[in-house]
């Protein structure tokens, strides 16, 4: 799949020796189809939305979340890193219920 | 080598290439959790029990939501060594929302946007060393968001 369906920022706030953090604002494009939904034939529309999204730092997981349908279509993520460095690379990936994946990384800035 | 062992020996291996981190990926999805239509049982399968009360669970939810389909949340735990933060929605199909496991540094906070079916509490869940916390706001909602 396409690199170009996730938006990611990495944005360090403040320092961290004054309680920083760094801000990362993940955007995903994905239908996260419940299952539940008919389509203009009264079909039902087969179940497909992200089930896992990791997230690195260096390499180093630090968030790990499973999904549900329940996550509004087109997933909106926010977390916060305490430790990042400018020019710290974070990453995330995500999995969907059909085999489907996608990974993009982000340089703290 | 044979050619009948060398193509069993390649197929194997793609095989394995394959199938074992599909197999990684689907254990770590709590398929039970997920699926079931009742709040308890997914708390069940989660191993949430003897869940306490706690303010120190800082929920963010609008108290009217225009539209069920996108229902902004953001969850922030004060709650000392918090391991994951887990979000339901007692009325909708399929109560669980997500389940955050936060580790190296990861701050115990997240923003994220859920479907709201109808009218609900949204409960939270925070794990913290082996103890359960939860706290819970009720979001009236206009337009169902699961059709």
């Amino acid at each position: 799949m396409a690199s170009d369906n996730m938006k990611m920022r990495a944005q360090l706030k403040g320092d961290a020796a004054s309680g920083g953090y760094t801000e990362v604002k993940v955007l995903m494009s994905h239908p996260m189809e419940t299952g539940r939904k008919k389509d203009d034939f009264d079909r039902l529309i087969p179940a497909h939305f992200v089930q896992l999204v990791t997230a690195t730092l260096n390499g180093k997981t630090v968030l790990e979340a499973q999904w549900g349908t329940g996550i509004s279509k087109n997933p909106y993520l926010t977390f916060r890193l305490t430790g990042a460095k400018i020019g710290d690379t974070v990453a995330v990936t995500w999995h969907d219920n059909l085999g489907e994946t996608a990974t993009q990384n982000i340089i703290v800035t | 080598m044979q050619r009948r062992y060398f193509i069993k020996l390649i197929s194997g291996a793609f095989a394995l290439a394959f199938i074992a981190p599909m197999n990684a990926f689907a254990a770590i999805w709590n398929k039970a959790a997920f699926e079931t239509t009742k709040l308890s049982d997914a708390e069940k399968n989660l191993e949430i029990n003897d869940e306490k009360p706690s303010e120190e669970i800082l929920i963010t939810l609008p108290d009217k939501a225009e539209n069920g389909a996108i229902v902004q949340i953001e969850v922030k735990s004060n709650i000392p060594n918090t391991e994951t933060i887990s979000i339901l929605v007692e009325k909708n199909p399929t109560p669980l929302i997500a389940h955050f496991k936060f580790s190296n540094g990861a701050e115990p906070f997240v923003v994220t946007r859920i479907k709201m079916a109808e009218t609900s509490d949204v409960k939270v869940v925070v794990k913290a060393g082996n103890q359960y916390f939860t706290n819970a706001k009720s979001v009236v909602v206009l337009e169902n968001g699961c059709g």
